[in-house]
């Protein structure tokens, strides 16, 4: 119980002046709150009438009804200060971010939910109907789009080899070396750069087949035939060392950012205990970084599960669906097939599987935090 | 006796050698690994920019190094229309480039601003004030906005689609600003919480008690403090806004484009005219390369906020 009220007080204390709020002030924000509210009902109204036929007059779209919605926001607002004085100007703080994730999450989800279980096809003449499960069924039909979950697998699986290379590359960074600010922007750039620019400058020009000179850099090194995305092991390879290139240095800049953070007297007191650099990184500096390893791995994953960019606009998919991701998918289901009911559906199954996998390892990872402490 | 110290000097000396030896053999690996990865870092960005400079026979040799295995030429700005002479005169591939460019820079900027503003509040207040909306405290709000961060872009974009064709707000400048803002929000939140943690609360207290309200002690005392974290964030933002493709490509058509759509259009319909695209490329990364060497402090310190303690 103490824990609880404990945790009601705000860490800035404020003098509260609630208590002296006339009636009058609190009667005036209701009012204004409801008027509001019945503004908002009205144009949703209108407009849901106007539509269905059933009025002649109306406006040709919906957008009034978002300007309604923006103005209960406000009115929200006015209400909270003049019904609650002190706190309701502390909610002030949170409300906007909080309202318009609401707004841009919750109501898009919800629709969405609608969608999926619709047959929705945009270049289908007849509108949306309700389907039941079918998409579902079709879903676990259909082998393209377990291939690509498959997929995400393997590509989630590359970011350990992108982990070594970017613990790697930071120690290096960490180490005493002059120049470490002209290295650590070079290492930085490719992050800056924008994945659709990436797959054309590096798969599309630097491996290109006859004269890219990846593809005569290997030729050097005895490969005949250096075809980049001719196989699908190839191919998903391709992918993974693009997608790899643009993210390494953000693993690598919090992983530098973690080695600077150690102290130093800890590998200086392990020198002097004897213990080779072999021995001090995997006793002392690999433990003790830990901690930030796992926050930039989690982070990092959550990015892979977006891969999408490069794959559209390298192989669209192929060969064959060997490297399709499961956003490249889905995005080409729209685009080439207008099927959104089907691609909402299979987009919602892979946001539970998101959500599943990322508890699992969060779970995983604060178990790992603790007994690493211990 | 005094062979006894001689034989350790010369063990001393001995071993002293031996580490110099490794010392060297040790820098010798350490800034030859960084070179390599400076190359291969550097080189897509060095060949792509090259590139823009050659005419086809060039490309086909494979040339590196211009005035050697080249010489440089015009054409690939000559046909964006952004060449020392075709600068003066009207083209329209540079005009349809321009319109995308400020596409991009409206959107970018002014969703970072939007989402910078909003979520530097929001941080701070949850930083500082203790909270219940309906069953939701402190922990829960901070965790409903950070959770944000995993949901996929394609959960979203369909339902996106049907709804802003409602709105009107499809291929659309603001209805990408907005979506835009969602998808940086967490990534400000995340560093301003950090930001405004490291700022003492005793400086507001002090403020409170000389007369100033929440909101003023907070844009008066508590924003100059936290104003690097707010350029660090407004940064990172931007960067991503800039590059973000997936919702540009399925909400706009032909108005809103920004620079990464009109990039993806050329390299699928225009071929193998290398020039060309590697005058776009460069011209869309170049912004960006600007950005990443003069400002790579704030970018450094927005993607470490929170992850080091």
């Amino acid at each position: 119980m103490a824990t609880k009220t404990e945790m009601m007080i705000d860490r800035l204390y404020t003098v509260n002046t609630d208590a002296e709020i006339p009636q009058s002030r609190k009667t005036l924000g209701r009012l204004i709150l409801w008027a509001a509210s019945a503004l908002v009902i009205l144009s949703f109204l209108i407009e849901g009438l106007f539509k269905a036929g059933k009025i002649s007059f109306g406006y040709e779209n919906w957008q009034p009804v978002l300007y309604a919605v923006m103005i209960w926001c406000l009115a929200l607002g006015v209400f909270l200060v003049m019904t609650k004085g002190e706190s309701g100007k502390k909610l002030l703080f949170v409300l906007p971010a909080f309202l318009f994730t609401v707004f841009m999450v919750i109501f898009p989800t919800i629709f969405g939910l609608y969608i999926a279980f619709t047959d929705w096809n945009l270049s289908a003449f007849e509108g949306q109907h309700f389907n039941g499960a079918d998409n579902l069924v079709h879903m676990w039909h259909d082998p393209y789009f377990w291939n690509a979950l498959a997929n995400m697998i393997y590509y989630t699986l590359a970011i350990f080899v992108e982990y070594a290379i970017a613990f790697g590359l930071a120690l290096l960074l960490n180490a005493e070396i002059k120049a470490r600010k002209f290295f650590r922007v070079a290492f930085l750039l490719p992050f800056m750069l924008s994945p659709v620019a990436v797959s054309w400058m590096i798969g599309k020009s630097l491996g290109e087949y006859r004269f890219g000179p990846l593809a005569t850099l290997a030729r050097h090194l005895g490969w005949n035939q250096p075809a980049f995305f001719s196989t699908p092991g190839l191919a998903r390879t391709s992918i993974m060392i693009m997608d790899a290139w643009t993210y390494i240095p953000f693993m690598l800049i919090m992983l530098l950012a973690g080695l600077q953070a150690m102290p130093k007297e800890v590998q200086e007191a392990a020198r002097v205990d004897g213990a080779t650099g072999w021995q001090a990184f995997w006793k002392i500096t690999f433990p003790l970084m830990l901690p930030v390893s796992i926050t930039a791995v989690i982070l990092r994953v959550i990015f892979k599960l977006k891969l999408a960019d490069i794959i559209i606009n390298m192989t669209a998919g192929g060969p064959g669906g060997a490297t399709d991701s499961v956003t490249s998918f889905i995005f080409r289901e729209y685009r080439e097939r207008s099927n959104v009911g089907y691609g909402t559906m299979l987009a919602f199954v892979y946001l539970v599987f998101i959500i599943l996998f990322v508890t699992g390892l969060l779970k995983i990872a604060s178990r790992w935090n603790t007994s690493g402490q211990d | 006796m005094t062979s006894l110290t001689d034989t350790i000097r010369i063990a001393d000396v001995a071993e002293e050698k031996d580490t110099s030896a490794k010392f060297y053999f040790g820098r010798f690996f350490v800034y030859g690994a960084l070179t390599l990865w400076t190359i291969i870092c550097l080189f897509p960005i060095y060949w792509t920019l090259s590139t823009s400079f050659k005419v086809a026979k060039d490309v086909q040799k494979g040339a590196i190094v211009p005035w050697v295995g080249y010489m440089p030429n015009w054409k690939g700005w000559q046909s964006l229309g952004l060449s020392p002479d075709t600068i003066v005169r009207p083209s329209t591939v540079r005009d349809e480039f321009f319109k995308r460019f400020f596409n991009s820079v409206i959107t970018s900027v002014s969703a970072s601003l939007l989402a910078v503003l909003i979520g530097s509040l929001a941080a701070y207040g949850l930083s500082r004030f203790a909270y219940k909306i309906g069953w939701m405290r402190n922990k829960d709000i901070s965790f409903f906005f950070l959770s944000q961060l995993i949901l996929p872009p394609v959960v979203l974009a369909l339902p996106f689609l049907a709804l802003y064709k409602e709105l009107a707000l499809l291929d659309s400048t603001i209805g990408l600003i907005l979506l835009y803002t969602l998808m940086v929000l967490p990534i400000v939140i995340w560093i301003m919480r950090d930001q405004f943690g490291g700022i003492p609360i005793e400086l507001e207290e002090a403020a409170l008690v000389d007369g100033l309200s929440i909101w003023g002690a907070f844009f008066r005392i508590v924003l100059p403090l936290a104003a690097p974290g707010m350029v660090a964030a407004f940064i990172l933002a931007l960067v991503l806004c800039w590059n973000e493709y997936f919702f540009a490509a399925l909400l706009t058509s032909t108005h809103a484009t920004t620079v990464p759509v009109m990039v993806a259009s050329q390299t699928g319909s225009q071929g193998i005219n290398w020039w060309s695209m590697a005058a776009l490329s460069t011209a869309a990364i170049a912004p960006l390369v600007v950005i990443g060497v003069f400002l790579e402090k704030y970018i450094i310190k927005g993607m470490t906020a929170g992850s080091v303690k």
